[in-house]
């Protein structure tokens, strides 16, 4: 067994326990400290598929700065340290149930699928980005261009088979930024409105 | 590659179907915002496997980017509603919710 796939093997099983403690944990705290594990884990399988670049990211934002946020909502509408609101135990096992079947029913359609013989041959033999500017998991720069809207992993003359060439995303960055500056905006009056009108009250 | 491919959709849906008892079973409500971004997660996971093992190139990667920063703008937005459910109804639990039923 390779580095790779003993590595593998670890961050796999740790985000998935993880998860699965998520939802087996009443307290909410706890809650909070496990899906930092998971999403931790998910960042280092991100790093060991070559997309170093997803998995910084999903550490700043998701495991810096969403579950921050998610800490600071539990402390904010916590009554006590260690609340507890409980589900029945009826609706647990009923909910595990569903679980196993939902899981067997996708575990069922992903080996359904024969990757070897999908049209197109859409599955590539060895890494796609390995003879292109992407090798070695350096996406940074690749990445970074293509939301200017360059595309250097693609072959952009032309050629290929007729299609369309492949454009960037700059339009899609341009309106998710507009977008997190909404919801900020949003955020904010929506936190805030109870507040003043309490002031304006008394 | 189409076995290390199978792992990661493996775990992908296992992340998918953990989010989706967790917004079914918890009636905390920050517990169901967990639940949300497991499920993105999953997503992701899949997202940049398919990025990996297969022709698709870059898209997958950029694809996730989006998924997350989205992810912090539901979670911002969704948090601030729950400030505002907290502060009208002391508590935060989502079967309290019931105002609007006929």
């Amino acid at each position: 067994m390779s580095g790779h796939s003993l590595l593998f093997t670890f961050f796999a099983l740790a985000t998935c326990l993880s998860a699965v403690a998520v939802v087996i944990s009443q307290t909410v705290v706890r809650m909070a400290f496990w899906l930092i594990i998971s999403l931790g884990s998910t960042a280092a399988l991100f790093f060991l598929a070559d997309a170093d670049f997803v998995g910084a990211a999903q550490l700043l934002i998701y495991v810096g700065g969403t579950l921050v946020l998610l800490v600071f909502g539990v402390m904010l509408t916590a009554s006590g340290p260690y609340l507890k609101i409980e589900t029945s135990p009826g609706e647990t096992i009923i909910a595990g149930m569903i679980g196993l079947l939902f899981l067997f029913i996708v575990y069922a359609s992903i080996s359904g699928v024969d990757w070897k013989s999908t049209p197109g041959d859409a599955v590539a033999t060895d890494s796609p980005l390995d003879n292109r500017s992407g090798a070695d998991g350096q996406t940074l720069r690749p990445v970074g261009l293509s939301l200017l809207g360059l595309r250097p992993d693609k072959d952009l003359s032309g050629g290929g088979d007729g299609d369309q060439p492949s454009t960037g995303y700059l339009l899609p960055f341009e309106i998710v930024s507009v977008h997190l500056l909404v919801v900020l905006i949003g955020a904010a009056y929506l936190a805030r409105a109870k507040r003043t009108q309490q002031a304006s009250a008394s | 590659m189409a076995a290390e491919l199978h792992s990661y959709l493996m775990v992908g849906a296992v992340l998918f179907v953990c989010g989706v008892i967790c917004m079914a079973t918890k009636r905390n409500g920050i517990g169901v915002l967990m639940g949300v971004e497991l499920v993105l997660n999953g997503a992701n996971v899949n997202f940049v496997a398919f990025s990996r093992y297969t022709k698709l190139g870059l898209d997958g990667q950029i694809f996730s980017l989006f998924i997350i920063v989205l992810a912090a703008a539901e979670a911002a937005v969704a948090l601030a509603i729950a400030l505002n459910f907290y502060n009208n109804h002391l508590t935060i639990d989502v079967d309290r919710a019931n105002k609007l039923k006929g």
